[in-house]
């Protein structure tokens, strides 16, 4: 069963457009980043998945409507949205009681493990935490709930590269299991890179990119030129370029290995490109083919 | 830290056969009131706090004018008598019960609208808590537990000066016994306990409920748009009809109706307490007001169903 269906979802606001009628399919088991720029819909996206806000069009989660059976599917669903959404006046002794008491899939012990293994006390409160110590208190709460989905929308922002790296550890060793699924959403895409399973490009309320990571990393290819073999490069049909010192950083789709690494200088300058640069290049076409429609 | 091995048994249970859920309605109810009262002190540490002063002013007053508890005693009329012992602990009262309508107000104000600002409405939304049970919690506090917690804090209160009076007065060779029976206790707080959940509970309740509502749907300036279509209505009735009907309603809720007739005050009339209670009971005001509190809620727990943080 699919742990996310969605079919022409769509949500306006007025005269914005914040989904374009995005159709999206996750299996369970999966971890996928959803990526975009701000304003591209990825919030409105997950606000969708978790019923905090109507939509038109078809969305299922976990065979559930997520407006219309929200109290159910909170069972199975556990979500960060934002770092800091912890209330600032709670206990850490006091979450832990809240959420044991109210959540039936809670294992208070696991909670509290994962809390050992920080600086974390029981009797502070939110508020004399530091930024990532909340990050990580919230976590553990998280990852003590026995959820299908989890839904994180911009996880780690604001936090240092330590606290990043440890949040991304903490998810993949201690809690992912291949039967959960993730849905995650961040600017530091590169950090996740390896983290994820599959990729969703966000674009004006559209989906732009729909892949997986396999796919990404078999199907495309990233070459740096020097200028005098820049001809020949280009024949191979890249479907994006770009400047980087002096020399022009082609992205390719389905080429021959063997005929790129012909035109390069040495054999490391032929790559995977990052998740970021390939958002870059789709973004760039996507424009362009769209300015070519207008005129 | 309330049965941690029921919890942890409870959730253990639970993971093992998903599907179950064990986890009643009344528990995500106890535990949102938990909730309530941890982050919201002033419930109980306001009526305390004022409490304490009632007890002190008392000291100091019956030591300063020791004589006045003696001329009480030997005032003629048993009426005037009673009042003149009686006064401070119907004070005491009074006080206890402005000092928790006060926080009320606060409170119902601040309940929808604290947790868009600071944005934990999105960790509360994360979990399997709905909306219906989350505001009904918030207005549980004004309706329930801030009259049981003035009903307890004013018995106590009451009992300390009951105490000190009669110790003060034993120590001035007074007779105890003219004390205890010009202070009716008892009677008194049967009074005070109807008076305090019918009428600062259930007769409220459509202040509760309309503050509630502007809590969940005020952006910022919650105070404000709680007060202003009052004014509003009020004036606009007084030019178009000339008339201050809504303002004298208003007041009139405020100032208690037939249940403030109720006040424990008259613990004298005994006899009478239960016909204006029985009275109360009936009142078409309660129930028009009660359903006015009911159609408040509903759209407070259906403003917050579509409300993110601000």
């Amino acid at each position: 069963m699919a742990c996310i269906e969605a079919r022409g979802l769509r949500k306006t606001y007025g005269a914005t457009v914040a989904l374009d009628g995005i159709d999206l399919r996750v299996e369970e088991g999966r971890i996928l980043g959803m990526i975009g720029p701000n304003g591209a819909g990825k919030t409105t996206a997950l606000n969708a998945i978790l019923g905090l806000t109507p939509y038109e069009g078809e969305l299922k989660v976990l065979g559930r409507d997520p407006w219309t059976e929200r109290d159910q599917l909170m069972l199975d669903v556990c979500f960060i949205s934002d770092v800091a959404v912890l209330p600032p006046w709670i206990r850490v002794s006091q979450v832990i009681d809240y959420v044991a008491g109210v959540h039936p899939r809670f294992d208070r012990s696991k909670a509290a493990r994962f809390l050992g293994k920080t600086t974390i006390r029981h009797s502070s409160r939110v508020r004399e935490l530091s930024k990532g110590m909340v990050a990580q208190l919230h976590l553990a709460l998280v990852m003590a709930i026995d959820a299908r989905l989890l839904v994180l929308d911009e996880p780690t922002l604001g936090l240092d590269i330590l606290y990043r790296k440890q949040f991304y550890d903490s998810l993949l060793n201690d809690y992912f299991d291949g039967n959960r699924t993730i849905v995650v959403t961040t600017h530091q895409v590169d950090e996740i890179q390896n983290v994820l399973t599959d990729v969703v490009f966000l674009y004006h309320g559209r989906i732009v990119c729909n892949s997986s990571m396999e796919e990404i990393e078999s199907r495309y290819l990233e070459a740096s030129v020097n200028p005098e073999r820049l001809t020949e490069a280009r024949a191979l049909k890249p479907i994006h370029e770009r400047q980087m010192l002096g020399r022009s950083i082609l992205l390719f789709d389905r080429v021959d290995r063997k005929q790129l690494a012909g035109v390069v200088s040495g054999p490391g300058d032929v790559r995977t490109p990052s998740i970021a640069d390939f958002f870059v290049a789709v973004v760039e076409n996507q424009d362009a083919q769209a300015q070519g429609a207008g005129r | 830290m309330n049965n941690p091995s029921h919890v942890w048994n409870d959730s253990t249970v639970e993971s093992q056969g998903r599907g179950r859920t064990m986890i009643s309605w009344g528990q995500r109810f106890y535990w949102s009131i938990r909730r309530e009262l941890w982050e919201s002190k002033s419930i109980y540490v306001a009526p305390l706090i004022v409490a304490g002063l009632i007890v002190f002013a008392f000291l100091i007053g019956t030591f300063h004018q020791p004589g006045k508890l003696g001329v009480a005693l030997t005032l003629d009329s048993g009426i005037a008598q009673h009042t003149a012992i009686e006064q401070p602990y119907t004070l005491a009262a009074l006080l206890l019960m402005g000092t928790t309508f006060i926080v009320a107000l606060f409170y119902c104000l601040d309940a929808l609208h604290g947790e868009r600002r600071d944005r934990s409405i999105l960790f509360w939304k994360s979990l399997p808590v709905s909306d219906l049970t989350t505001v009904l919690s918030k207005f549980a506090i004004p309706l329930f537990i801030l009259p049981l917690v003035t009903f307890a804090i004013t018995m106590v209160t009451q009992w300390i000066m009951l105490l000190l009076g009669m110790a003060i007065a034993l120590g001035s060779g007074l007779s105890v016994a003219t004390w205890w029976n010009r202070v009716p206790l008892f009677q008194m707080s049967l009074g005070l306990f109807f008076h305090l959940m019918a009428g600062h509970g259930l007769y409220y309740a459509p202040i509760y409920g309309w503050l509630l509502l502007v809590s969940a749907w005020a952006r910022r300036a919650a105070v404000l748009w709680a007060a202003l279509p009052l004014v509003a209505i009020g004036v606009i009735e007084k030019i178009a009809f000339n008339s201050t009907r809504f303002a004298s309603l208003l007041g009139e809720r405020i100032g208690g109706g037939t249940a403030g007739a109720a006040f424990p005050g008259s613990g004298n009339v005994p006899m009478h307490a239960a016909h204006i209670h029985s009275a109360f009971l009936i009142s078409l005001d309660l129930w028009i007001g009660l359903a006015l509190a009911a159609i408040f809620i509903a759209a407070a727990v259906r403003l917050r169903r579509y409300q993110g943080p601000i």
